[in-house]
């Protein structure tokens, strides 16, 4: 038996469970975004100068773009004037040098996320950054992990200890401009985690950043950067919940993966923010742009998303195979019910020579749910023998939701092999009955079909992720089959 | 243990069944026969509970229960089986995992402990042995890519490991060869005891060479029209469906040949 | 012309010309179908950027010419006709020169229960025939060629096939170019098959010259129910031609519509066909071959939209492309809410020849209905190597070798047509173009 499957009769079925607020004196720069505003947040953070230019510069090139309307998503116009754009817990003097220092409310939120700050609660061999709104309150194994050289930390304190690194990389894979929600995460982004994997080293642990958006009014503007020098390996995950709102609230991040010469990089992510109630109301817009470079040869980057959460979600994780026979993977379950809409996908942009890549999406529609599929398969004119897998599924529930596929496939080069296949398909009545003939109520059927549907993807979680990951598709199931 | 009066059912609007009489004891084994198209497949999934099959009139009690208020979940959790005559494929869900859900969702009905995954492996390995499976096709998905006579084997794995009261098999021995009925047979055979009954229905009587019925019901447009034992089928052998008189003038041989 | 002058303005100055002389401008509908499409052609232009619909296919150099129309059809012998014809057999044949209609070019050995006709002389004497269908099914207000075809439409096909006839002779529509440069042409035709009816039809563009002109075709397409139709669409316009072409189709009840399009010719080609299938049992079949070198561009963009449960769609489209050029595939399905047991496959490959040219492809499926059965698959690559070892070893040059495999893929498309006669002579000519494009794999 897998050792990803999850024992579903232990499932409690239960509503979204992140839902609450944490009690907290926060320091929020009132509503509204000019250079000021930019100005405010570089100086709270003791920024170089160079950042404060590269913000504004992706302000100034901000305001002359337009909302992106390609995506099979809807929504009204967002006021950018009036959200938040800094929101940090209040601390007393310089914040907390060590985990005993932190404000026990937000160990406290932590630990009711299921995500137990303390080193020695913690599940062995996963270190954290815990980001709250617009801050990193805390980052654990940082030390242990310090003494082979690598680095993990907040992004503002990289800002400070490792400014050469940061403005090597920063921007070198998702530009200031590359994008509207891009270029206004450059602009006002706040905090994030930084990785760095100094030559040879294999990460001896998961890295993870969980993200908790609290304070209402106000956006996520993260940055994460990770750097997998030569001949590195590093898993990464990443977590994200936010409380029951009825407003929607913005939630706009850059994630920048470069793996030099030999380098590994897996990418996993289990997305929940608050997805709005079954209205429709509130919930979290998550208009995020990840991308990778993989810049040497034989580099790969893997990214890996579980999608259950955000009243809409829009977000491509891609990866640039500049090197020689360098890999990129993406794997994607996305989830819609209730009215979610999701626009995910991917895009492979093969430039070296022998680079391969693999796509892996499965979508699942129920309620009103709106799901779809958008991916770049671009094999450029130099990249000699590229050649690349993809496979969407969807799977409906229900006659009201909608599974929707929009491959874009580009090929400069003869030798390139390029396949795309998708299919649609429904939970049949003859597998419904036949669990049940076997004694399996109605609904653990339908998630053992699910997970079933979705186990390509499962597979490659780490264990942990897993079976976070199946209990989320669960819970967002929720009455989706009367 | 199983009585069914008057048992009147449509299919997707269509009337099938029209006044079926049934009793079944505990120990005993059935033997449904029939042409095709008489109904003997819509009696085995108005057994189990399919949703488009809607029992129209009369009495299904099982155990004390009125099997007409059940699930199909419930009816397999008190011990209804139906191994099936086409098993669906579920593609990602594993063989073994389905088992285990299942297994465990009928002990935990009964109040039982579940089986950890050391005694569940244990007891599969001791059933496999009997219906010859090959054991990669434990961790395969529910019978995607499996043989007809792979996917019919795993139908009585899971009646072995589940130890059903009720087994009601629907023509698992078609297109079934030598080996594969035998396999069958030593299945239902070695869960014959006082507690269980059986109920086969087939089209042929070479699977009653191996399973030896204590009654034969010869079903025709929807009624039982000719009860009796073992020879019964002997005879259709010889004979065919042919002799059988059709139910609106046959009231008297049912009832003459009545067990 | 002003040295500012573009595309839009020189039509928009076309029109003002032509007007009054215009078919159909003494009917109040006719003017105000024009009227409305001109008024959006100005509106909306061409798509010169962010269009997703033309995200391939950029008419920035179009938009930088002008063309005129012809006042009246030049002259062609008949013999020139003839060689361009692809049905040897006698059948009803109308002839279009440079869009406008050539009566004696043409054939009228009519079926009886038929009528065809030039859309021109049909404004003119049956007008009550078209309204209501004429302008019905094309979408005008967007950026393309739909609202200035409708507003400029000068001549084209009329067909109509009456109720419950059944007519297996072919009907060949021949629109030959006179290769004039700068020369524009808007055909506009309109089939109509009435319930129980069949036909085949034979679209044929071919051209005298070789200059740079324009056409652009918008045919409406009617099957009522339990009709059927064969539509062939051959292409071999000259190597400078910009060739725009929308077929429109409206499927009843178990109405049925097959569509051959094969692309050999034109510098600039765009193929666009949106099928509504509005009726349960409706199947619609669109299979396409484009053959391409040298610097052609060739673009299909079809849409089938299924609006009622129980329809049937199949599309397979195949490239092959060679030199310079590009070939995209855009094709969506839409399942629309309630359409249930919809049933639609969609197959794009295309094989790249040289090392220049480009495959673009993107199929798509959008469904809002979840009992169906919709799939889509898509390849790029080139020859498969083992094949090509395997003929090789059986001691087939290298060249040959590459030439069967070739005709093989490109084979597979012409081998579905259902109209048998038409086969043989498509065979020559794709086998005609892949041996003037470059096959042996040097450069």
């Amino acid at each position: 038996m897998s050792s990803n499957t999850l024992d579903l009769d232990t499932l409690i079925r239960r509503d979204y469970a992140a839902g609450f607020v944490t009690d907290m004196d926060a320091d929020t720069v009132p509503p509204g975004l000019s250079e000021d505003v930019i100005r405010l947040i570089s100086a709270k953070k003791n920024e170089p100068q160079f950042l404060l230019e590269w913000r504004l510069k992706a302000y100034r090139h901000w305001l002359s773009m337009e909302t992106p309307q390609w995506a099979q998503v809807h929504y009204p116009p967002i006021d950018y004037q009036a959200i938040s754009y800094y929101s940090a817990p209040k601390r007393k003097g310089d914040g907390p040098s060590s985990l005993d220092e932190v404000d026990p409310k937000l160990i406290e939120t932590y630990n009711k996320l299921g995500i137990p700050l303390q080193e020695q609660e913690m599940l062995a061999g996963v270190a954290v950054d815990a980001v709250f709104d617009s801050v990193s309150v805390a980052t654990t194994f940082k030390d242990k992990l310090a003494k082979m050289g690598i680095i993990f930390c907040s992004f503002s304190e990289a800002v400070r200890e490792h400014p050469d690194l940061v403005e090597q990389y920063l921007g070198s894979v998702v530009p200031p401009g590359d994008n509207f929600y891009a270029a206004l995460n450059s602009a006002v982004f706040t905090d994030g985690s930084f990785v760095y994997i100094p030559r040879g080293v294999r990460c001896p642990m998961e890295l993870s950043t969980y993200f908790r958006i609290n304070a209402s009014n106000t956006g996520q503007f993260e940055r994460t950067l990770i750097i997998a020098d030569e001949a590195s390996h590093v898993s990464y995950l990443e977590g994200c919940t936010a409380p029951m709102r009825d407003e929607n609230q913005l939630h706009a991040a850059v994630v920048e993966l470069v793996a030099l010469k030999d380098a590994q990089i897996k990418y996993s992510t289990v997305q929940n923010w608050y997805p709005g109630d079954e209205e429709g109301r509130g919930g979290i817009y998550n208009f995020v742009t990840k991308r990778g470079a993989c810049r040497g040869d034989n580099a790969k980057i893997s990214w890996t998303q579980v999608e259950t959460g955000s009243a809409i979600t829009w977000k491509y994780p891609s990866v640039l195979l500049e090197g020689d026979n360098s890999v990129g993977e993406f794997y994607s379950v996305a989830l819609t019910n209730n009215r979610q809409q999701a626009d995910t996908g991917t895009k492979m942009i093969h430039i070296g020579k022998n680079t391969s890549s693999t796509i892996i999406s499965k979508g699942i529609s129920a309620g009103r749910g709106q799901n779809a599929y958008r991916g770049l398969v671009k094999v450029l004119k130099g990249a000699e023998n590229a050649r690349n897998y993809t496979q969407c599924d969807s799977l409906l529930m229900g006659d009201r939701c909608g599974a929707h596929t929009f491959p874009y496939i580009e090929v400069r080069n003869r030798s390139a092999q390029v396949e795309h296949e998708a299919t649609t398909s429904k939970i049949g009545d003859d597998q419904l009955f036949y669990c049940r003939q076997r004694g399996l109520s109605e609904e653990d059927a339908v998630s053992m079909i699910v997970n079933g549907f979705c186990k390509q993807v499962f597979n490659v979680l780490p264990m942990e992720f897993a079976v976070e990951a199946q209990k989320l598709l669960d819970i967002s199931l929720e009455g989706a089959v009367g | 243990m199983l009585s069914i009066k008057n048992l009147h059912a449509q299919v997707d609007g269509k009337q099938i069944l029209n006044g079926i009489e049934l009793e079944v004891k505990p120990g005993e084994v059935h033997a449904i026969m029939g042409p095709n198209g008489s109904g003997k497949s819509t009696l085995a999934n108005v057994l189990a509970g399919r949703d488009n099959y809607t029992v129209t009139d009369g009495e299904l009690i099982y155990e004390g229960k009125n099997l007409r208020e059940l699930a199909p979940e419930e009816r397999a959790r008190e011990g209804v089986f139906l191994a099936f005559q086409y098993p669906v494929e579920i593609p990602g869900v594993s063989n073994i995992y389905l088992l285990k859900a299942a297994l465990n969702a009928q002990r935990k009905h009964r109040g039982e402990q579940e089986l950890d995954a050391i005694d569940f492996i244990a007891l599969v390995k001791e059933k496999m042995k009997l219906v010859e499976m090959k054991e990669e096709l434990l961790y395969r998905s529910v019978n995607e890519g499996f043989s007809g006579g792979e996917k019919k084997r795993n139908e009585i794995l899971q009646m072995m490991v589940l130890e059903p009261k009720l087994a009601i098999l629907d023509e698992t021995d078609s297109g079934l060869d030598i080996d594969a009925l035998k396999v069958v047979a030593q299945g239902v055979n070695s869960l014959r005891s006082k507690e269980h009954a059986v109920i086969l229905v087939t089209h042929y009587q070479r699977l009653l060479d191996y399973i030896v019925p204590d009654y034969v019901h010869v079903l025709a447009q929807g009624k039982i029209v000719k009860s009796g034992g073992r020879e019964l089928a002997l005879d259709l052998e010889k004979r065919g469906y042919g002799w059988i008189d059709q139910p609106d003038n046959a009231k008297s041989a049912t009832v003459g040949a009545g067990s | 012309m002003s040295a500012t002058e573009d595309f839009k303005s020189s039509s928009c100055r076309d029109y003002g010309q032509h007007e009054a002389t215009l078919p159909g401008q003494q009917l109040a509908w006719i003017r105000s179908l024009r009227g409305d499409a001109l008024e959006q052609f100005k509106t909306h232009g061409l798509p010169l950027g962010g269009d997703e619909a033309w995200k391939y296919t950029d008419l920035k150099a179009l938009n930088r010419r002008t063309f005129e129309v012809a006042s009246q059809a030049p002259a062609i012998e008949p013999q020139q006709a003839r060689t361009q014809s692809l049905i040897e057999a006698p059948c009803a044949r109308l002839v279009f020169v440079d869009g406008l209609f050539a009566r004696a070019l043409s054939s009228a050995s009519l079926p009886v229960g038929v009528s065809v006709a030039s859309l021109a002389e049909t404004l003119q004497t049956d007008a009550a025939a078209l309204e209501g269908r004429l302008g019905q099914q094309v979408e005008i207000a967007q950026p393309g060629f739909s609202a200035l075809n409708t507003a400029l439409m000068a001549d084209g096909a009329y067909i109509c096939v009456h109720r419950d006839t059944p007519v297996s002779e072919p009907i060949e529509l021949l629109f030959l170019s006179s290769g004039s440069p700068d020369r524009a042409a808007h055909v506009r035709n309109l089939f109509v098959l009435e319930s129980g009816a069949s036909a085949v039809v034979v679209e044929n563009h071919a051209a005298l010259g070789d200059g740079a002109y324009f056409t652009d075709i918008v045919s409406e397409i009617f099957i009522d129910e339990h009709a059927s139709l064969q539509h062939y669409k051959v292409q071999r316009d000259g190597v400078q031609a910009f060739h725009f072409a929308g077929t429109h189709i409206r499927q009843h009840r178990n109405g049925h519509y097959v569509a051959h399009t094969v692309d050999l010719g034109g510098r600039l080609v765009r193929n666009t066909v949106s099928a509504s299938l509005a009726g349960e049992g409706a199947e619609c079949t669109l299979n396409g071959l484009y053959v391409a070198s040298g610097r052609q561009h060739v673009d299909h963009h079809t849409r089938i939209d299924h609006l009622v449960p129980h329809a049937i769609s199949r599309e397979q489209y195949k490239g092959v492309l060679d030199g310079r050029a590009r070939g995209i595939f855009s094709g969506r399905v839409v399942v629309h809410p309630h359409a249930q047991q919809s049933d639609a496959q969609q197959a794009h490959d295309s094989l790249l020849l040289s090392d220049d040219a480009e495959a673009d492809s993107r199929p798509q499926l959008e469904i809002y209905a979840d009992d169906v059965k919709c799939s889509h698959g898509s390849t790029v690559g080139q020859l498969d190597d083992d094949a090509l070892f395997y003929l090789r070893a059986r001691g087939i040059g290298l060249e040959h070798g590459r030439e069967l495999l070739v005709r093989a893929f490109a084979a597979g498309v012409v081998a579905q047509m259902q109209f048998e006669p038409l086969r043989a002579r498509l065979d020559q000519l794709v086998g005609e173009k892949l041996a003037a494009a470059n096959l042996s794999g040097t450069r």
